[in-house]
């Protein structure tokens, strides 16, 4: 049933409706509304709200709790974010499923509360130690970051990583019905997690469950980290979400994700009227980051943009997807500036006629 | 010249030490050395080993995967390391603690009772360095003048008092591979 | 025919410990495995682990257990509490988990009146890490980075938790003990037991400090060691029951 919602709601009842049960957070703005509805309503499903003392805290609390085999999540935006860091490594190292949504902010440091993308490479090149990776999704509309929380939540368990959901403030904040899928059962696929998880007592073949990432022997020590290789392995080979539209045919082809495509969607809009064949290759996941997919889409067009809400994060995977092959050019706004439809457009003309 | 040896034993045994006794010993000769140590986190009873490198030339790698020498203070690593010696190259056992018994015929043995030896001389803390003396007086790597100097080094202000006792610990090791 | 007087608790696997000659964490192990057999409440027990000399400590327990990041047990165990409501929990931290890295988590928890059970292993020194001073290093004891010995001047004085603690609503037993006597050992185990009993009463937040040994940090046998817990440390930390409340 469409509902109008803010964002950081409609995130939250989306999260509680694919059975997080467990969550734990720490107030920054711009994603408040979220612990702040889930105060309230996580109540009336039997499950547990707390609000911690830091970002340090919250995502040490999901670790206890997620552990115990229950869908836990936490919020956060930014340098709150970059707090989560040694979490979230333990959270792979560990193997402990569990949800992040990140409500970007400007940065770096305490930055603005406005909405950016600065926190790509924070999600996508790990700003924590050592060989993990946090798949993460980049919804661009409302609509879209609902459904993709509730798929997150799938996609930790099966892989028992955490996942990531990245949103910037607009899409956090904003208005906009949504249609919540409700009571959504996990996926049949997963394992049962009473094979791992804590519960208290022994288990019906003797043992006990050990959950630890610290290893005294470093043989023991590569064998696993060469595991969790294989493990990224296979979610970039399975979990690659991408919507590539008009891109066949077209002169340009534009690389952006979250609100920034949604604005470039104007702009292919400006191109259809001009005559300017524009499509886009929006990443539906940054991570892993639908490299041969972009390749291909773009390998018609005489230039490629690359949008984004920050200095040149995206655009090291768009170089990396390329291989040289497309001439890039660069657009960015930055900390609460908007994109603009227009100066897209205007940067896509001159692609157009001389490739960049 | 170039020596590549691997020490190992349980924390608290002193196998780094030593290593680093050797290591120090090289430089006061004007050799190239290398010392890597390996451990646990454990402050007692966990892997310690390193590995040793003294060289007239410049030391390239500083990690020994064929060892020509190897000296063994406990069980464990005298399990671990018996297979890794290099075609007629050499183990310095200690005897007062390994219980597995010698399996291969192309490497030449040493059994060194350090623990055993150290009690007699009147203290435990010297069992490392009776297996340094052992390897020193078969290897004739560094001169035993170079070794004390050393561990005068390691050892620190202060610590002088130790150095009689610890030289008579070498020469006691020495005198069990000059046989 | 005979009479079993004494058997290990069955909290305790058989793997031997890698703690050190003289250190107290394998007794004070002992001590909560006996006292969760007793309480009948073993087979719900989760093992809240920290990161110091018992990081290993799951291989020692027949629990399940869940390693926690450095100052971070509290929090984690908040988070187990909110999934397994029935569960009882056992934290084992030392100074730095506690005092320093984790001050926050540790407060906060007990200042919610978290349902679990705190064991603070203050030794005075961080022993994994080889030995640095810790924010319970007595004032003139050497540690690897106070050299020369404590100076209130540059690090201030040691911090008392129970008493910290003791300053908060929530928290319903605080006590402090030691272990270098038999009626020593008595004593602690009793808190132990109270401490734990207030979490299968669902009566809230429970700490127990033990003043313990670091033979090998200080310099000590183990036997000095407990001496120096006698003579020194309780000077500074007195022992008893700070709180035992309804």
């Amino acid at each position: 049933m469409k509902k109008l919602m803010k964002g950081n709601e409609a995130f939250a009842e989306a999260a509680m409706q694919a059975g997080c049960r467990c969550y734990f957070g720490y107030p920054i703005t711009p994603q408040n509304e979220v612990p702040e509805y889930i105060s309230w309503r996580m109540r009336d499903l039997g499950g547990v709200f707390k609000q911690a003392e830091s970002e340090v805290a919250s995502v040490n609390m999901v670790y206890g709790s997620a552990a115990a085999g229950v869908r836990s999540m936490t919020s956060s935006s930014g340098l709150g974010i970059a707090l989560m860091q040694e979490g979230i490594t333990n959270l792979c190292s560990t193997e402990i499923p569990c949800v992040f949504l990140n409500v970007s902010r400007g940065g770096p440091g305490l930055g603005t509360i406005q909405c950016s993308q600065a926190d790509y490479n924070q999600m996508t090149r790990g700003g924590g130690n050592g060989d993990y990776y946090l798949p993460t999704y980049a919804p661009a509309t409302m609509q879209e970051a609902c459904d993709l929380i509730q798929k997150a939540f799938d996609t930790a368990d099966k892989y028992r990583n955490p996942v990531g959901v990245m949103v910037d403030a607009t899409i956090g904040n904003m208005m906009e019905s949504v249609d919540i899928v409700e009571n959504k059962a996990p996926d049949p696929s997963i394992p049962d997690k009473k094979e791992w998880c804590l519960q208290g007592g022994q288990r019906p073949d003797g043992s006990f469950a050990r959950v630890k990432g610290l290893f005294n022997v470093p043989a023991e020590s590569e064998e696993f980290v060469e595991y969790l290789g294989r493990k990224y392995d296979k979610i970039e080979k399975n979990e690659v979400m991408v919507d590539i539209t008009d891109c066949d045919d077209a002169d340009v082809v534009i690389v952006a994700y979250g609100t920034t495509a949604r604005i470039a969607k104007q702009t292919i809009k400006f191109g259809k009227e001009a005559g300017i064949k524009i499509g886009m290759v929006r990443p539906q996941t940054v991570w892993p980051f639908p490299y041969a997919e972009t390749k291909k889409a773009c390998s018609h067009a005489k230039g490629v943009l690359c949008a984004e809400m920050a200095i040149g994060q995206l655009l090291q995977d768009v170089k990396i997807a390329l291989e040289g092959t497309k001439p890039i050019t660069q657009y960015h706004r930055l900390s609460g500036v908007m994109p603009s439809a227009k100066d897209m457009f205007k940067l896509c003309e001159k692609i157009a006629k001389e490739g960049k | 010249m170039l020596k590549e040896v691997i020490i190992s034993g349980f924390g608290g045994q002193g196998s780094l030490l030593i290593g680093q006794v050797l290591a120090m010993a090289g430089v006061v000769e004007d050799k190239n050395a290398t010392y890597r140590p390996t451990y646990g986190f454990e402050k007692r009873g966990g892997i310690a080993f390193c590995d040793v490198i003294l060289s007239d030339e410049e030391i390239g790698s500083p990690v020994v995967e064929e060892p020509e020498a190897v000296i063994i203070m406990d069980e464990r690593s005298f399990k671990r390391f018996e297979p890794l010696v290099k075609k007629g190259g050499v183990m310095f056992y200690n005897t007062s603690l390994v219980t597995s018994k010698p399996s291969r015929d192309d490497i030449k043995y040493y059994e060194v009772p350090c623990n055993d030896m150290a009690q007699e001389m009147g203290s435990d803390k010297v069992a490392n360095m009776i297996m340094l003396g052992a390897y020193i007086g078969y290897s004739k790597a560094v001169a035993m003048d170079s070794v004390e100097a050393g561990l005068k080094e390691k050892l620190g202000h202060g610590k002088e008092k130790a150095i009689p006792l610890n030289r008579k610990a070498l020469e006691a090791g020495a005198a069990i591979s000059n046989k | 025919m005979s009479e079993m007087l004494y058997e290990r608790t069955k909290f305790l696997t058989d793997k031997p410990t890698h703690y050190c000659p003289g250190c107290t964490h394998g007794l004070e192990h002992k001590l909560v495995g006996e006292v969760l057999e007793e309480l009948g409440i073993i087979d719900r027990t989760i093992m809240i682990i920290s990161v110091g000399c018992s990081a290993p400590a799951y291989d020692y327990a027949n629990l399940d257990s869940i390693a926690c990041l450095h100052g971070r047990a509290p929090a984690t165990a908040t988070g187990v509490r909110a999934a397994l409501p029935d569960s009882i929990l056992y934290l084992h931290q030392g100074d730095g988990d506690l005092l320093s890295i984790g001050l926050d988590e540790t407060i906060s928890a007990a200042s919610r009146g978290e349902n679990i059970t705190v064991v603070f292993a203050n030794n005075n020194i961080y022993g994994m890490t080889g030995g640095q001073m810790a924010a319970t290093t007595l004032i003139g004891q050497k540690a690897t980075t106070c050299p020369r010995g404590r100076d209130p001047k540059l690090d201030g004085y040691p911090m008392k938790a129970c008493e910290m603690i003791n300053t908060l609503t929530a928290p319903k037993f605080i006590a402090r003990e030691a272990l270098y006597d038999i009626p020593h050992i008595n004593k602690c185990k009793k808190a132990l037991k109270k401490a734990f009993q207030n979490q299968k009463e669902g009566k809230g937040y429970s700490f127990v400090e033990i003043l313990s040994t670091c033979p090998t940090n200080w310099h000590m046998s183990p036997q000095a060691s407990m001496e120096h817990v006698k003579n020194e440390m309780e000077e500074v930390y007195p022992l008893g029951v700070f709180r035992d409340e309804d």
